[in-house]
Formats: C-alpha cells, structure tokens, sequence
C-alpha cells in the first residue's frame, strides 16, 4: 500500500505515504484488537455461563446480551480514578499502557492472511516472542506500583511464571520455524497450503506433541487458568491487578485478552495452516475453471487480479480468525474446568516437564526432518516428476536441495503451475504468491 | 476496670525485616466469612498464621440469658446457617433433654429427615466452594444449582430458604406439606448423578489432587488433643460419629436407620468401590480425604433421608407441636453434643426455674476446628493456607456466634 | 460401671482434691479444687479407666444476682463457675469437671479471679480459656497467649458478666 501511494508523490514526500500507511495499519489493528477484547469478553461470559449451566449476558443487547462488553466498557470509562494513597502513581498509570502495547505490537507482524501483515518481518517469530516477553514488565510494574502486598505477590509470580513459560514456548517454536527454514510468519504459513495434511501438526509426531506443549506453554504466558496464580481469584483477590480499577483495569484485561488472542493466532499460523483452509478450495476452484473449458466467465486484467488476491487474502484471514477464536475458546474452556496449580507447582510444569520435552521434541522433529524431508506425508508420497521446477525460497539461509524438494512435493497439487517464488516480489508481500494468484495465472496460461 | 495490657501478640509489627506481614482479612474471597489470618511470611513460605476471629460475634449467649429457649431458636439458625437444621435440632434436643421431654416417633423421623437434607445441602456447599477456593469455578455453580433444589423444599416446609427457626424444642413448627415427600424423592434421584459430575472435576481432577494430597496433614492425636470433630476428625481415621456413638437422647432418633461412618478404617472406606479410588498421593488426614468425607457422607445422607421418608410415611400418629412459648424450666444443667454437618455442635442450658435460662452456651465445631490450622499451616505455601482453611469447612458464624 | 459408682471411686481415690460431686442431675459432675485443676486433667486424661481424651468445651457461668429481691430467694453465694465437658473416645463415657472460683480474686472488685490453664493437658484448651477470659474474666495462669478473642483486643469489661454494664462508646461509636 506504501507504494502504491508514494507512487502519487515527489521524492521529498514519499514519507508522507509510509507515515500514512504505518498510521493506517496501526489503527486498523487497533480496532481490531479493541474489538475482539471486547468480543471475547462476550464470549468468555457466554462460554463460562453454558459450561455452569446458566445462560450469561442476555439483557443488554437483546436475547444474546451482545451489548454487554460495550455497555462495561462505557461504565469502566466512567469510574473514578483511583490510586492508592502510597502508591507510585507514574509507574501506577505507565503499568497498563506497557502491558497492552506490547501485546499489541505482537500483531504489527502477526500475518492474517498471505497478503494482510502490517509489517512483514523475516524474523516474525523471534519479534513476536520477543516482544510477547515484555509483557510482564508492565505486570510487575502494576504490582509493584500499587503498594500492596497481595499486587506485589501477583508480580512475583507473575514474573517467575512468565518469564520461565518463555523457553519452552520458544522451544516449541523453533520446530515449525526449522520445518520451514525461515522465522517469516508468511512464509511458514504459506508453505502449509493445500490440504490439511500439510499442516504443521500432521508433519511428524514430534511436531504433534509439540504442539500440545505449546497449548500448555500460551495458557501459562496468557496468564489464564490452571496457570493463573498471578492473579489468582480466591487468593490474591485480583493479584496484581487489585489496586486497578476503571479504565486501567480495562487496559490490563484488554491486554490479556490481546495475547491470548495473539498467542493464538501464533499457535494457528505454526502448526495449524494459518490462513489456509484445510481444503484448498482455490485451488481447487482455478482447476475447476479451467476444466470447464471457459465457460465461466472471469474477467481478466490486473485490477481483476487484484480483486481475486484481495478476496483470496480475505478468505484466508477468516481462516485464520476462526482457527485463533477456536484457541482462544479452547483457553476459556479450560480455564472454568480447571482448578489452578500452586506457583511452585507451575514451576516444576515447566522446568521439569514442559522444557525437557520440548527440547527432547526438537531433537526428535530435527532427526526426522533430516530422515524424512517431507515430513510424514513427504515420506509417503512418491517423488514427483521433473515438470516441476522450484527454485528455493530467497527467505531460507542456506537454501537447502532438501528443503527444495519438500516445497515441490507440496506445490505438486498445483497442476502445471510454475511457482514464482522470487525474491523480488516479496516486499510487495506475497499477494503474486497467493495461491489465488497462481491459479489466476496458471489459467491464464492454459 | 482497666483496659487489657495490648501486648505484641495483638498488635503485630514488622520486626524481621526477612519476613512479610501478610493480612488474609477479614474481607477476602476465600476465608470464608470475615476471617482474620495473618500470615508471617518468608517469601511465599508461611513462617506463621494467627486467627483473629470475632468480627461476627452477635452476643448469642448474652441474648440467651434474655429470652426464652423457644425465642433463641432464630438465634441457633444464624450460627450454622448452612446447616440451621442442625443447629435447631442440637438446641431442641437439648432443652428437651433439661425438661426430659420425648417427641413423638412421627417428629423423630421427620426432624431426621430434614437434618439430613441440611447435611447435603452443607456438604455440597463445602465441597464446591473449597473447589472455588482452588480455582475450579464451575462446580460452584452446578453445585449450588442443587442446593437450591434443597432450600425450595425447605421454603416449601417452612417458608424459609435458609434460616428455618423449624425444629423447636417439643416437636417442629409444620408438618410436611402434602407432596412435599415425593418432591423429595425426586430430587434425591436426580441428584446422584450431580454427584459423580463433582467426583470428576473435583476429587479425580489431577490439579485438585496435587492441590490438596499431602497437604495439612492432621494426626489423630492431635485432632482429638485439638477438638477437631466431624468431617475433620474422620479425614484423620479416626472412626466416630455422634449419630451412632453419642449420648442416647440423640442417638435413638437414629435407632433404626441405616447408614455407614464415613471414616478410613483398616485402609479403606466404607464401600469405596462405588467411589473414586484414593489416589496414592494423598496421605490419612490430609486436606484431600477430608474433602474425601465430606463428599461420601452426601451419599449416606441421601440413604438416610430415603428411610426417613419411608418411616414417616409408615409411622402413625401425629408431629408434635413446640412447646408453651414461656415453657418454665427446672433447675438444673444439660449439654448435649450433635453431629452436625461441620462437626460436633454442642449446646449448654442451664435454668433456674423461669422461663428464662440463666446461661445458655453454643460449642461450636468450626471454633476448635480453626484452632489447629495454626498449626497445620507451619512452613507451606500461602495457596496451601488457603487449601487447609478451606478443607476444615468453616462458617464464620458458629465460631463467633 | 454406672457413673456413681465411677465417681464414688474418684472420691476415694482422690478425696484430696474432689470438693464435690452429684451423680443425680443430668449431666453428673465432679468439683475440684481450682488448684489442683492441671493434676486433675492430666489424671482424667491418662488414667485408663477414664482416659478422657477429649475436652469438648469449658464454660464460664457467673452465679450473680444483680436484683436484690431475687438474690435474696437463691441458694447459692455469688460466684463464678468454670465447667468443663469432658468425654473419652477410648470408652465413649462423658464427666463434667467444675471449678467454684470467687467473682473477685480476694475480694477486691476489678482483679479477675485466678485459674490454672490445662491447655497442655488438652490443646484445645487454649481457644476456650481465651474465650472464658474474654467473656467471663477469668484469668487463667500458665496460658502463653491469654488475650481477647471475640471482642476486640482493647475492649473494656466482661460481657457475660451479671453486672456487666456496656461502655456508651467505642472509639467514638456508639454503642447502644
């Protein structure tokens, strides 16, 4: 988009159309991640009714109480400010703002679709942990800030407990990110289309278990039960968030449910496809199109190609949202079945558990990667024919013949399309990659 | 008379500069009441707690002195109020054990009856809101969803849904209504599946397990060196229970029943191959076998209350009515102990020949329950506080009164 | 064994420092002098035909008639009580143990009379010495942690007390 408006203006204004695209993207992410707090807020308060066998929100908004979260959210701007007395009243008001703004910078490089990324990075996954991890100064910050005990033992424990959740949570990243050979989020997501087979999570029993312990590893940095002793109800009344009330405490609940959100749609882009479907309906439609010989009108041109990348990009980020929802759900699920483990006991899951298997899951996933280059469904398959020619992706350091072959014998489902994966296009974003786009191409060819 | 010197056990200062003084109180969401306990910590390791009780004393004993046993009954149900059909019972037994007045066999049955339901109703309180306490929101709800079953009935019974003034000394205040058994029947058979969804999420949950195995473990001896009684005391195998071994104004209103202690003796429980197997963390006297009591003696409360429709149904004659409201009382002492649902509650009546007692005493089981998690919680984690107070199944009314 | 019979064989043991015994009444109790107390208990307890293990409560009873009409019909001289219930697991038999204490320790209005603690006899003891202190004013010797248990630390007088007179006010609130 950038571009595409500089392409409108001098050489001294070209920063204009960054700037303008950079605010864009920022308050399109803005509005949706205020959103979907506000959404999941709803629908933690639905879920939690039904599994206790009651009903939840059903006044406010008519029979579903879908008005429920923006009528709080107006009563949480109208609350009295409060600090304690002893409080730091600096660090007592930044503690939310770091809390939710780094949960927020996670999705400037969380893709959600092939072309919808405000900010494609080739070192996705490293910025996003990276960032993620910094969440829990604004928690300590809120804790400590607040000048009571009970906040200050929520901060403890929220730092012990985040903070080592960290490293099996990167561990268990590493595997997709060396599946792929490359951190770029797009990248990875891309090369799980096709069928749901191709999926990270079918690519080899390591892979599958680490996944698993990547669930366990997001609800322990998401805070949520059974790992919620930072702010354990019945305990710590509210842990570090107790002195917080109003729009404050909104800001920290909006974070948390930003990375869960985020720590989901990680979850979903590694191991369960991202943007693809588990059918490639695209895919399979181009065939369609061209098998019926032309009789079915499609426009041609660049703006029509547009348009279809666009309207692929949009499937795909629906995807993508259903799948990060259905985690999130996931999370609320557990969180009202559970009771909640004991700091220390937290800490032994995950010293003792979480990091040992995920470690042992990556050396497992390295050797059958090394063994079995396409995985378990690569192992299956026959190699393909020499029509297919696929240079390396640009992204992949080394640009492996093994990792080569793998992409081929994925891409094989795309009959006879050569697959441009250039360099060049890529800080246009993928959209020439989409699959909507080589299909377009590929019937354009026939 | 001059003020009590305030010594440094009643005002706690921060001496040490290693530990923390924590305050868990009285408003906090799972001391259950207004509950004072301050923690002196070294980090997250409790070097030691202190009770502080008495935010909800209401001069019971002093307004006992003041009317008569019948216009104390009210004062009885706001001990206990989870279970104020014991509490009514205990004083009901007792001041007819002064005046040596029998109720009729028809009153027995149905005062057995409505006490056992009480029981359930405050066992499952106990169980889901220790499950509450550890996190597990969900078993809150379900089981208060059939607690409310229970007080319906009551409100059908007596017009109240939890402090029911209906046993009084010479019989109960209201016959059953007409349908009011069978409306019991059908809740106890809906209800035992209820039973088994708590058994899943709680007592087989393995978090609920690691929460609560190994911790706070009570020996015998010092359960009943403490006072401890109840479901407490029976978590620790020690194998009694006033209801079969109590003094016999009590217990022959049981004559005839049949029902088993919960209590572990010679390694297991009563028919425990209907139940979720012990698991093998969890050690005799623990919060998880406590627990462990709490829910089996449900099950032997719906046996009771099942033969106590069925005797009343069979029993001829009619439920007595209370006695004279200014009834005159002999002189004379009586203490008389029931197994209420938390314990042994045990009420004192001493009179003087009016129709006003000259003391009137309320032991409750919670008071001396409380009295050993100072013990109990030497050395664990401040989520272990938690789990120990909320095994010993306190009601902050009772202890106060 | 019957419980006369049980207490006639106390008295003789132990006629020293039995003052008093009643069979007759409904809960039959024994007297023992307020400083022998702590033998008592511990033989009460250890004895193997008593082995009362288990102290269920101890009650304070202030025998005081503030109107002078009536205290002139009672046969009884002001005094406190401390009554204490006592049961034995091991033989699932009940005694009731009474100690007769003066209102005022030598007469003199404001001292509190005094009684050796058996909290090292029964644990348990200690909540209930606490609460007879509180609400009675008995002081009770030899108990590490005597101080207020339901009312408020700094609270003024014994509630249960005959002639107990409520304080107008507490901390600036009124109380009545």
């Amino acid at each position: 988009m950038a571009e595409y408006l500089a392409s409108f203006l001098g050489p001294e204004w070209q920063w204009i159309a960054y700037a303008f695209t950079a605010v864009f993207s920022c308050v399109l992410l803005l509005a949706l991640v205020v959103t979907a707090a506000a959404a999941f807020t709803w629908a933690e308060r639905k879920v939690s009714a039904r599994i206790q066998d009651r009903l939840g929100p059903t006044r406010v908004g008519r029979r579903f109480g879908w008005l429920q979260s923006p009528a709080d959210g107006l009563k949480l701007l109208c609350k009295e400010d409060l600090i304690p007395a002893a409080a730091d009243r600096f660090l007592f008001r930044l503690a939310p703002y770091i809390s939710f703004c780094t949960a927020f910078c996670v999705f400037l490089a969380l893709p959600f679709a092939g072309g919808f990324v405000a900010l494609r990075l080739n070192t996705a996954a490293f910025f996003i942990l990276a960032v993620a991890g910094l969440e829990v100064f604004g928690v300590i910050l809120g804790g400590w800030a607040s000048r009571s005990k009970w906040s200050l033992y929520g901060a403890m424990r929220e730092a012990a407990q985040v903070v080592s959740y960290e490293i099996p949570l990167g561990l268990c990243v590493v595997i997709p990110v060396m599946i792929a050979g490359t951190m770029d989020l797009v990248a990875i997501g891309n090369d799980q289309a096709g069928w749901f087979w191709n999926w990270y999570l079918f690519h080899d029993p390591f892979t599958f278990v680490t996944f698993w312990i990547y669930v366990t590893c997001a609800v322990a940095g998401a805070n949520r039960l059974p790992f919620d002793m930072p702010e354990s109800e019945s305990e710590l009344v509210a842990g570090f968030m107790t002195e917080y009330s109003g729009f404050r405490w909104s800001v920290f609940f909006m974070g948390e449910y930003a990375s869960m959100f985020a720590l989901s749609g990680l979850g979903a882009i590694l191991f369960l496809g991202g943007w693809n479907g588990p059918i490639p309906v695209v895919a399979l439609i181009g065939d369609g199109v061209s098998l019926t010989g032309g009789l079915v009108p499609v426009p041609d041109g660049r703006t029509a190609e547009l348009a279809a990348v666009f309207l692929g990009n949009l499937v795909g980020m629906t995807n993508f949202i259903l799948k990060a929802t259905a985690g999130v759900i996931c999370m609320m699920w557990i969180r009202w079945t559970l009771p909640r483990l004991r700091i220390d006991q937290v800490m032994t899951t995950c010293l003792k558990y979480c990091i040992p298997l995920a470690a042992a899951m990556l050396l497992g996933a390295m050797l059958w990667t090394y063994t079995f280059p396409g995985g378990v469904l690569g192992a299956l398959r026959p190699a393909p024919s020499a029509a297919v020619d696929v240079p390396s992706r640009s992204h992949a350091p080394h640009g492996n013949a093994l990792h080569g072959n793998a992409l081929s014998r994925r891409f094989a489902s795309f009959r006879g399309s050569t697959f441009q994966a250039s360099g060049s296009h890529a800080e246009h974003g993928n959209q020439v990659d989409h699959p909507v786009a080589v299909a377009f191409r590929s019937r354009q060819e026939n | 008379m001059p003020a009590e010197r305030l010594d440094s056990g009643t005002v706690e200062v921060d001496v040490a500069t290693d530990e923390m003084l924590l305050n868990m109180g009285p408003q906090h969401p799972s001391t259950h009441g207004v509950l004072r306990l301050a923690l002196r910590t070294d980090g997250e390791i409790v070097v030691d707690v202190t009770p502080h009780i008495g935010y909800l004393h209401r001069c019971a004993e002093k307004i006992g002195e003041n009317v008569t046993p019948r216009q104390w009954i009210p004062v009885t149900d706001r001990l206990d109020y989870l279970a104020a059909m014991n509490m009514n019972l205990g004083w009901a037994l007792t001041v007819e054990k002064l005046l040596g007045h029998e109720v009729s066999e028809k009153t027995q049955h149905l005062r057995v009856l409505v006490a056992e339901l009480n029981r359930i109703a405050s066992h499952v309180v106990a169980a889901v809101c220790y499950g509450l306490d550890l996190g597990s929101f969900t078993p809150f709800v379900w089981g208060f969803r059939e607690r409310e079953k229970i007080l319906n009935l009551f409100e059908e019974l007596c017009g109240a849904r939890l402090t029911y003034s209906y046993i009084t000394p010479g019989g109960v205040t209201h016959d059953a209504p007409g349908g009011w058994l069978d409306k019991c029947d059908d809740f106890l058979t809906q209800f035992a599946p209820c039973v088994d969804e708590l058994h899943a999420l709680l007592t087989s949950n393995a978090i609920f397990v690691r929460r609560t195995a190994g911790v706070g473990v009570l020996s015998p001896a010092m359960a009943i060196d403490y006072g401890c009684t109840g479901p407490v005391l029976r978590g620790s195998g020690v194998d009694w229970d006033l209801r079969r071994d109590g003094e016999s104004c009590y217990t022959r209103m049981y004559e005839g029943y049949e029902f088993e202690v919960i209590a572990e003796t010679g390694g297991s429980y009563p028919n425990d191959e209907e139940y979720p197997p012990v698991p093998p963390a969890a050690v005799l006297g623990d919060s998880w076998h406590r627990f462990y009591v709490r829910m089996l003696e449900v099950v032997q409360s719906m046996k009771l209350v099942r033969q106590a429709i069925e005797k009343y149904r069979n029993t001829e004659g009619e439920v007595d009515k209370p006695i004279k409201l200014k009834q005159k009382l002999p002189e004379g002492e009586a203490y008389l102990e029931t197994e209420a649902p938390k314990g042994q509650m045990g009420f004192m009546i001493i009179g003087d020949g009016s129709s006003v007692p000259w003391r009137v005493r309320a032991r409750s089981s919670s008071f001396c329950n409380l009295s050993v998690v100072r013990e109990l919680c030497r050395g664990v984690l401040i989520a272990d506080v938690v789990a120990i107070v909320g095994s010993m199944d306190l009601v902050m009314g009772e202890i106060d009164r | 064994m019957k419980i006369e019979n049980m207490l006639k064989q106390l008295e003789d043991r132990y006629g020293r420092w039995i003052t008093g015994s009643n069979a007759e009444v409904i809960d039959p109790w024994i007297e023992v002098a307020p400083q022998r107390l702590p033998e008592a208990a511990r033989l009460l307890r250890d004895e193997p035909e008593w082995q009362l293990n288990m102290l269920h409560c101890i009650t304070g009873v202030d025998y005081f008639e503030p109107d002078e009409k009536k205290a002139a019909k009672v046969d009884w001289q002001p005094h406190v009580e401390v009554v204490y219930h006592l049961s034995s697991m091991v033989h699932n038999h009940r005694l009731v143990v009474k100690v007769m204490l003066p209102r005022w320790k030598d007469g003199v209005e404001g001292q509190l009379p005094e009684l050796p603690t058996v909290s090292d006899v029964w644990s348990t003891a200690a909540w209930h010495e606490r609460e007879v202190y509180d609400l009675i004013g008995v002081r009770f010797t030899g108990c590490e942690d005597l101080r207020r248990i339901l009312c408020p630390e700094d609270w003024e007088g014994h509630p249960l007390r005959k002639d107990y007179r409520q304080p107008p006010e507490y901390h600036g609130i009124k109380t009545g």
